[in-house]
């Protein structure tokens, strides 16, 4: 085969890969920086300081438990949510199911910032205070989409006959789609659960116009970035970056152990 | 089963999807009826908007922000050409020189996305900063001049944008061309002399639905960003996602920033009909 070629194109990837991690490894090691004054800018020697200091800011603590508060309780509701209208749609045919596939995509199509103020425009419409409840509904939101389209992959290639089988075994409709459909997309439950998860803790956009005076990790760091980013903020990238890593590593574990077994 | 069994089996669907979809309708379709009606409306903060039908609003917004509309088109055109001229040679490789380790690849490639956003472009903006870790040394050593600068231009915007959105290219056409049949592609080498007309004849027209679709998802959130051209750009770099943040938190203009929403969704709707036309609908489709 055009080994020539293949090296070539694999040596390209190997340096945009590379690329991608630019900002990650300057993040990482600038949360080891002993720094003098405000700025984080100047490399100088290395430190555990920001990591023994994590939580020392008040205002970041606090920022960092809404955050993780809010994406908790809107990945749960928007996964359940999410399921329920994947399950309909692949396992069941109802008058306007295309229809319902349409407007499913609709929040995804929709750019962030429009998401955001309509909601404004709602909210004070209806004269409705902003705040706590007013982001978690917004995450819920943007997050059933992402969580339908995820889930669906997973149900719809699945074999309908497995459950037909339980049925003929003798099973109830609930118990064969608890101990027999259930477990087989648990995978991709999990998946879209990470998504939303991820997809909340990471928002600034939808946020900021439905905050009202509550403050949340993206909020807080957008806020500060003008006067100077403490460097706890790159130490919190670095633990976030740190799980991403772990997850990776035990997916391809997982991957290769399914390769083990073919 | 008995007839009330399927009587009730035909409600299940509806009752699946009732809370989903119910969220959606109050937290998506009313909020945007809602702004669509504020894009007619008068007034002013203080004094409150009425109702009036007021399609000057749109006239309006557009005369006085269309440099920042067009700007926001022209830099996501070229964020999605970059984006995918970045990522298709590094899928394609991924896809099909891989091997058993293509997972792997593709997770390498998705995990410096765990990284928060905002703590991701802050970062860029220290790596391009004028006398950074990258241009610092360069102007030390006398090979660049030292007026020269790449954040706050329209280069370190588009770049921000670019490496932000990339996995939302890259995805899209990793699934394209992992799907594609190997013995096909092999019969396609066999058939054209070389294999580069082999990979423009077959490979690249069948990976055409990634391609459109990884687009569309960059394209997208590319024109709608605010916060690249906010942290790495400069007041002549301003987006239209720029505008509407203004309009609604510090002009307090609702009825301009709601008309400019719709029109950035009506600029989004022809680009993406234009781009469907250029590639071809009937490839998509077929």
């Amino acid at each position: 085969m055009g080994g020539k070629r293949s090296w070539f194109l694999g040596t390209y990837t190997g340096l945009a890969i590379a690329y991608l991690y630019i900002p990650v490894l300057v993040m990482i090691m600038f949360g080891f920086n002993d720094f003098a004054g405000r700025f984080n800018f100047e490399w100088r020697r290395p430190t555990l300081e920001h990591y023994r200091t994590l939580f020392d800011i008040p205002e970041l603590t606090e920022a960092l438990k809404n955050s993780l508060l809010i994406a908790s309780v809107s990945t749960i509701v928007a996964t359940v949510l999410g399921t329920m209208i994947a399950l309909a749609l692949t396992r069941h045919s109802f008058r306007g199911r295309s229809g319902l596939n349409l407007f499913i995509f609709l929040p995804m199509a929709t750019p962030e910032i429009v998401l955001g103020v309509s909601l404004l425009a709602m909210f004070v419409t209806i004269n409705m205070t902003r705040g706590f409840l007013t982001i978690v509904i917004a995450h819920i939101m943007f997050s059933i989409s992402y969580v339908v389209v995820t889930v669906k992959a997973r149900t719809s290639g699945l074999d309908q006959s497995l459950e037909e089988a339980a049925r003929d075994l003798g099973a109830g409709p609930w118990t064969a789609f608890r101990t027999v459909t259930f477990p087989l997309i648990l995978p991709g439950i999990a998946a879209a659960s990470v998504l939303a998860f991820v997809l909340s803790i990471d928002d600034y956009v939808v946020t900021t116009f439905n905050a009202g005076a509550t403050i949340t990790l993206p909020l807080w760091i957008y806020g500060v970035s003008r006067f100077g980013v403490p460097a706890q903020v790159n130490v919190i990238g670095t633990l976030i970056f740190a799980i991403g890593v772990i997850y990776v590593a035990v997916m391809a574990f997982r991957i290769s152990s399914e390769d083990a077994r073919l | 089963m008995s007839s009330s069994a399927r009587a009730r089996g035909r409600f299940v669907p509806y009752l699946l999807t009732l809370p989903g979809i119910g969220w959606l309708l109050l937290f998506f379709a009313i909020p945007m009826v809602t702004m669509f009606s504020v894009s007619l409306q008068e007034g002013s903060l203080e004094q409150g908007y009425r109702l009036t039908f007021h399609w000057a609003n749109y006239s309006q917004a557009f005369g006085d922000s269309s440099t920042q509309a067009f700007r926001s088109l022209f830099y996501a055109a070229i964020v999605t050409a970059v984006t995918f001229a970045i990522s298709y040679p590094m899928v394609y490789w991924i896809a099909f020189k891989a091997g058993r380790k293509k997972h792997l690849f593709l997770l390498l490639l998705l995990l410096p996305y765990f990284t928060p956003f905002l703590i991701r472009t802050l970062s860029w903006k220290f790596v391009l900063a004028d006398t950074g870790i990258f241009l610092g040394p360069l102007k030390d050593w006398g090979l660049l001049d030292e007026s020269f600068r790449l954040l706050a231009t329209p280069l370190s915007v588009i770049a921000g944008i670019t490496y932000n959105f990339l996995p939302f290219m890259a995805l899209p056409l990793f699934v394209a061309l992992d799907r594609l049949d190997p013995a096909m592609l092999e019969a396609a080498r066999d058939l054209y002399s070389d294999r580069f007309s082999a990979f423009l004849k077959v490979t690249f027209p069948l990976s055409l639905p990634g391609v459109f679709a990884g687009s569309l998802l960059t394209f997208i959130p590319a024109v709608g960003d605010f916060i690249d051209a906010e942290l790495l750009g400069n007041p002549s770099t301003t987006m239209i996602g720029n505008v509407i943040e203004r309009e609604f938190t510090d002009s307090f203009n609702y009825p301009e920033g709601a008309a400019l929403s719709f029109l950035l969704m009506a600029g989004i709707l022809v680009g993406v009909a234009l781009y469907a036309r250029w590639l071809g609908t009937e490839e998509l489709t077929g």
